[in-house]
């Protein structure tokens, strides 16, 4: 029994290419794939497409809302499906287990952002400390 | 064809600051209005912040080219970030230091073989304390990648 509550689902969108450009502004990853429509075109795809961290950055907001910035450890991204401009994304979690570790109480999480055709574009298995705040079943009132 | 000799290349060590205006700029890129990274002096960075060694990792601290990918079948295949204890904040001084550790060969469920390259970066702060860990894994597609969907 897990007694930490999975949060509400946050949908984001739909992506323009407004919010790739952005992220590529802030991260510093300007391949022209992400931007340039004939470049994208060129290269064989129809439009450009997402850098697939602007996406894993997404989970990665959505889960410090929810277990706190100060308390990553651990953020496993794997990449599957490329987001396209007038997608919209659903980010959700799963909590897996809480355990013990290094002396701090921790929860691992599965993080997975989905397309609106319930494609996978991200997964993400995160390790966070669990909150201070958090009620653990049985202690207390 | 990655070559399998860059196992092994490690590039020079780089400095990377980080800063409250950087971390920002990341946080709002990322659809984050958290307070945590928008309010203090001396935020923590977000769980993928580290991404921006972009900005820093230049010439020859970068051994990623001695693998000598081709990029037109190139792709990120997963990324990885460990902290050991909370992420690093802004007013820190980090020095970097990539290495490549590991080429393997996997056959694709579409046929075709499939090279991976896994690039380790360490992150020490400036006490020397090993803060963070970036794992990097690319992949060598036998074709050029097309839209799954």
């Amino acid at each position: 029994m897990s007694t930490i509550v999975a949060p509400a689902p946050w949908v984001v969108g739909p992506a323009t290419r407004t919010d790739f450009v952005r992220y590529q502004g802030a991260s510093g990853d300007m391949n022209p794939i992400h931007h340039d429509e004939e470049y994208a075109r060129a290269s064989g795809f129809p439009t450009p497409f997402a850098v697939g961290m602007w996406q894993a950055g997404l989970l990665g907001t959505y889960a410090t809302d929810w277990l706190g910035a100060e308390n990553v450890r651990n953020f496993r991204i794997r990449f599957l499906e490329q987001v396209w401009p007038g997608d919209v994304l659903t980010c959700t979690a799963e909590v897996v287990r809480e355990h013990s570790a290094e002396g701090e109480r921790r929860v691992d999480v599965e993080l997975t952002c989905t397309r609106q055709t319930g494609g996978k574009a991200v997964t993400v298995w995160a390790t966070f400390v669990v909150p201070a705040a958090t009620p653990v079943a049985g202690e207390g009132s | 064809m990655a070559n399998h000799n860059a196992v092994g290349t490690t590039g020079e060590p780089f400095r990377m600051d980080l800063e409250r205006g950087k971390i920002r700029e990341f946080a709002t890129a990322t659809g984050s209005t958290n307070p945590e990274y928008l309010d203090p002096d001396h935020p923590v960075v977000p769980p993928t912040f580290l991404t921006t060694t972009f900005f820093w990792q230049t010439g020859n601290s970068n051994p990623w080219e001695a693998v000598e990918l081709d990029q037109k079948r190139g792709l990120h295949a997963e990324q990885e970030y460990t902290f050991f204890g909370p992420p690093p904040r802004a007013g820190t001084r980090l020095t970097g230091t990539s290495r490549i550790s590991e080429i393997y060969t996997k056959q694709g469920r579409r046929g075709g073989e499939m090279t991976f390259v896994v690039q380790l970066t360490d992150f020490h702060d400036e006490t020397g304390r090993l803060v963070a860990q970036a794992k990097m894994t690319g992949v060598e597609t036998a074709r050029p990648p097309a839209e799954e969907t």
